[in-house]
């Protein structure tokens, strides 16, 4: 088996506020191999905004990171200088945002802000506009050549999303991190980017980081998942196997809160009861444990670590399989 | 695109008629008839009846109203009685060496606002931020007639550093732009702080948005992100607010061009004022609201040029 | 009006908090000290004419020395910040009613009365200021009321777009709603729930309108067009300056000095003052005073 693109070791990060100081990721640690989809699943709040903005090192002024390593094929990215940094994003590692409306530049033209992506490449103008013209074929946008010169407001929602996508793939990167691409596009267009995204991975080859809180586009997307809660790793493993014997309580309540999975009409969504922990003053023992139908007495002092083998889960029950 | 710069001319032409009306109508209001008014004391009756056929004051108001209107459209704005040269073609004359000192004023004040400004929005609360952030308000504040007298009694009259008086040597570009040193720092001071304020300002709000940090996330160098991406945007309320600025600066160049004793048309209405030439001041006072106005269309336009968003009808 | 001490209270410990704001404080209240005690402080009379010590620099007998006719420069700044001081105060206290006046009935009042109001304030303001003052007084002659009259014409639109954009916005909002549907009169409303929401913004307002007024009065008054002489005004001390420059720097340093004082101060204070109002009205504008 190759070496994985990330690796991300016992990584912690925080930010200093007001009222202290937060923990906003603690002690996380997961591996992307290469050529995988891996998915990563949490509401808001788990903390995965940040693990992003740490990967490719993009952090508010007031956020420190403890401790960890982020290894991008085998290099400490946390060691790098901020210029190798700079070299990495948008060659080896591309971001593909949330929101396309905002994520585009609106001053400037869609073939500007495409060209300007490439800047690395050293190739003519006329190399980067068509280069520019054949990623917009590739995410099937009609007639590319006269959307180079509009502007991003002239594009509905989806395809700037699509162009987002184009410019992230169009340096070959080794690791695509996408950052909820299709909250922001309703049902129909989701499906389409969603096929879109998959084509185009088996083409280039790259790993993708797809973080989403819509279940059924994992399921339908990523090899692997990884559920976050709180700023923690809970479970991980193939898609297969968490999202049909999912080990740890909180994975098992997501699962039954997933609107498509109700079996019955009913008046009321199911909710997990409870809200997140404050994360400045963190409590001890297992994060989920205020939440937790089956908290024992040790939840509250030991804090439960990944259990060993490929489908991990940081809980103190053996196994919850029903 | 058309149709906004079209509205805009009509609410700036309606505002000029306006504004030209009552210029019109203020010089009805003086006690007394315009002629004997203008001419002063030593007018003989027969000196009176002339100048009054002559800009029609024996004509019923509407008559005279009707025939300023078409005067103006004609880009006549009367004859000066005490030289018998047309209006238009004394302030015209004067013209461009306001131009010129509001110019470089506002050229010298964006070269050295906007780039203080950017700076101070990355390197936010340093100690350059912090000192511009006073200095700029500081010199806002003060009078520029002040800085101007300040300026001619140091550099100029004590040092010798620049020249005191006038606009230089016809045709002989040097040294009209050492003339103009002194009088566009002393209008111009005052707005490098409040440029750098207000790209400062704009360049914190644009530095926020997404579309930065995708730039950055495309690894895109620094430099490139703030001067291309984000400058870009955060200059646009700036133009705007230049553009209106220089109605402020035009009275301001008043004063700079009578302390340096400049050519020009404040210099030119000072004078028409200080000797009751009512045709000069009307003239004069036309002229530049009319510029002020021109200005802030431009402003408003140029404004529409940089911003596609602006071009369209909003809800795309 | 029971919360007014307490506000006072507050602002001054905000105050010493913002050192520019502080110095601003200290600066106007310095200058208002010197203006009102002019008659106990100058020691001399400002029209007394001394030929013989014209133009002199500072000495023990004229610390800023004498004009072109031998007056005691430093009295006679003095006295004048007594003419900035009586502009000011009547200038302003009259453009704020009147704008407050104006800006109700534009942001009240029916449409039709808003679109000429605006067409008005735009039209009266579209003319660079000076150039309107010097127009008028063409007209009118000059003279220490036309400067106050002319200020006054150009600053009511400033004050009243400011009210008529403040009672719009109160306007539309859910507690009028609800005076209105209790019937309350128009005439209550405004007395009662916008007024108090504007003094504040209005209050800073005049503070950093303060500058600009005695700027104005200064100009004409350099340009010969404000007071009449021998009266002594900041403007024409540095206008009789002027033309006696080369003789000596005296009096246009002396006359510049209180200009800078009192425009520094009010804009420190006003500015420090409307942080501690209304952030808002400041925008990203951290940091950097």
């Amino acid at each position: 088996m190759s070496a994985p693109i990330l690796e991300i070791r016992d990584l912690s990060v925080g930010y200093q506020t007001e009222r202290g100081y937060l923990q906003a990721l603690r002690n996380v640690s997961f591996t992307v191999p290469e050529g995988k989809i891996i998915g990563i699943v949490g509401e808001s709040g788990c903390g995965k905004s940040t693990l992003i903005s740490s990967i490719i090192r993009l952090l508010a002024p007031n956020a420190s990171i403890g401790n960890g390593a982020i290894l991008f094929k085998g290099q400490d990215l946390l060691g790098l200088s901020p210029g190798d940094m700079r070299f990495l994003r948008g060659n080896e590692i591309s971001m593909v945002f949330q929101d396309p409306m905002t994520s585009l530049n609106p001053v400037l033209t869609i073939g500007r802000q495409m060209a300007d992506v490439q800047h690395r490449s050293g190739a003519s103008y006329i190399g980067k506009r068509s280069r520019s013209l054949m990623m917009l074929e590739r995410v099937g946008i009609p007639d590319p050549a006269s959307q180079l010169g509009r502007y991003p407001h002239h594009l509905s929602g989806g395809m700037r999303q699509r162009v987002a996508i184009a410019m992230a793939l169009m340096t070959e990167p080794s690791l695509l991190i996408a950052d909820e691409p299709t909250t922001a596009l309703d049902a129909t267009l989701e499906v389409q980017i969603i096929a879109r995204l998959r084509e185009l991975q088996r083409d280039f080859g790259c790993s993708i980081l797809f973080i989403s809180h819509h279940l059924g586009v994992i399921a339908e997307l990523c090899d692997e998942v990884i559920v976050m809660y709180a700023g923690e790793v809970c479970e991980s493993g193939s898609t297969r196997e968490v999202f049909l014997g999912p080990r740890h309580p909180y994975t098992q309540r997501l699962l039954e809160c997933d609107p498509a999975r109700i079996p019955q009409r009913t008046r009321h969504l199911p909710v997990i009861e409870g809200s997140l922990p404050d994360l400045v003053d963190v409590p001890r023992g297992c994060i989920f444990r205020e939440r937790c139908a089956h908290s024992m007495a040790r939840c509250a002092t030991e804090r439960p670590g990944l259990s060993a083998g490929l489908h991990l889960s940081a809980c103190h029950l053996p196994d919850l399989a029903s | 695109m058309g149709k906004f710069v079209f509205r805009r001319i009509l609410a700036s032409l309606l505002v000029l008629w306006l504004a030209v009306s009552l210029l019109f109508g203020m010089i009805r209001m003086v006690p007394g008839d315009p002629a004997s008014v203008m001419l002063g004391p030593k007018a003989t009756p027969a000196l009176k009846a002339e100048l009054a056929q002559r800009m029609g004051l024996d004509r019923p108001l509407v008559v005279q109203l009707g025939m300023f209107y078409a005067g103006l459209a004609r880009g006549d704005l009367g004859v000066d009685p005490f030289s018998n040269r047309e209006v238009s073609d004394i302030v015209f004359e004067q013209l461009p060496f306001t131009l010129a000192l509001v110019l470089a004023a506002i050229g010298g004040a964006s070269l050295l606002g906007i780039p203080l400004g950017c700076f101070s929005a990355i390197r936010r609360n340093s100690l350059l931020d912090r000192l511009t952030g006073v200095m700029s308000v500081a010199f806002i504040a003060i009078p520029s007639f002040v800085v101007a007298l300040y300026l001619l009694l140091w550099l100029a009259v004590k040092w010798r550093w620049f020249p005191a008086m006038g606009a230089g040597e016809a045709g002989n570009y040097p040294d009209q732009a050492r003339h103009l040193v002194l009088p566009a720092i002393a209008l111009g001071l005052g707005w490098v702080g409040y440029i750098a304020r207000l790209v400062r300002a704009s360049m914190l709000e644009v530095m926020e948005e997404n579309h930065i940090r995708t730039a950055r996330a495309f690894g895109l160098p620094e430099r490139t992100v703030v001067v291309s991406y984000a400058l870009r945007i955060a200059l646009l309320p700036t133009v705007t607010i230049l553009g209106l600025g220089i109605g402020s600066m035009l009275s301001g160049a008043l004063f700079a061009e009578i302390v340096f004793s400049r050519p020009g048309i404040g210099k030119l209405l000072y004078e028409a004022v200080l000797s009751r030439n009512y045709p000069v001041v009307m003239g004069s006072v036309l002229a530049t609201t009319g510029f002020f106005v021109l200005c802030t269309l431009i402003a408003d336009t140029v404004n529409a040029v940089l911003d596609p968003r602006l071009r369209e009808s909003p809800g795309n | 009006m029971s919360i007014v001490p307490a506000v006072i209270r507050s602002t001054f410990t905000a105050l010493r908090k913002d050192p520019l704001g502080m110095a601003g404080f200290v600066l106007v209240s310095l200058m208002l000290f010197l203006t009102v005690f002019a008659a106990w402080l100058a020691p001399h009379d400002p029209l007394e004419v001394d030929v013989a010590n014209r133009l002199s620099g500072p000495s023990l007998e004229h610390w800023l020395g004498t004009d072109q006719l031998g007056r005691d420069v430093l009295s006679r700044v003095l006295y004048g910040g007594q003419v900035a001081l009586k502009v000011a105060l009547v200038a302003i206290s009259a453009a704020m009613a009147a704008g407050l006046v104006l800006g109700m009935m534009a942001g009240f009042g029916p449409r039709w009365l808003d679109r000429i109001l605006v067409i008005s304030f735009d039209t009266v303001r579209s003319f660079p200021t000076i150039m309107f003052a010097l127009a008028i007084i063409a007209l009118t002659g000059p003279s220490l009321n036309t400067v106050i009259g002319v200020i006054i014409i150009t600053s009511i639109p400033v004050y009243a777009r400011v009210v008529r954009t403040q009672t719009q916005a109160l306007r539309e909002r859910d507690f009028i709603l609800a005076e209105r549907a209790m019937g309350a009169s128009t005439a209550r409303i405004l007395r009662d729930h916008v007024m108090p929401n504007i003094a504040a913004p209005l209050f800073i307002l005049a503070s950093m309108d303060v500058p600009a007024v005695v700027g104005m009065e200064a100009g004409l008054s350099f340009l010969g067009l404000g007071v009449n002489p021998p009266t002594p005004s900041w403007g024409s001390i540095l206008n009789d300056g002027y033309s006696y420059l080369r003789n000596s720097p005296w009096p246009i340093i002396a006359g510049g000095l209180p200009l800078i004082a009192v425009t520094l101060g009010f804009t420190f204070f006003g500015e420090s003052l409307r942080d501690i109002f209304d952030p808002k009205l400041r925008g990203k504008d951290q940091g950097g005073k």
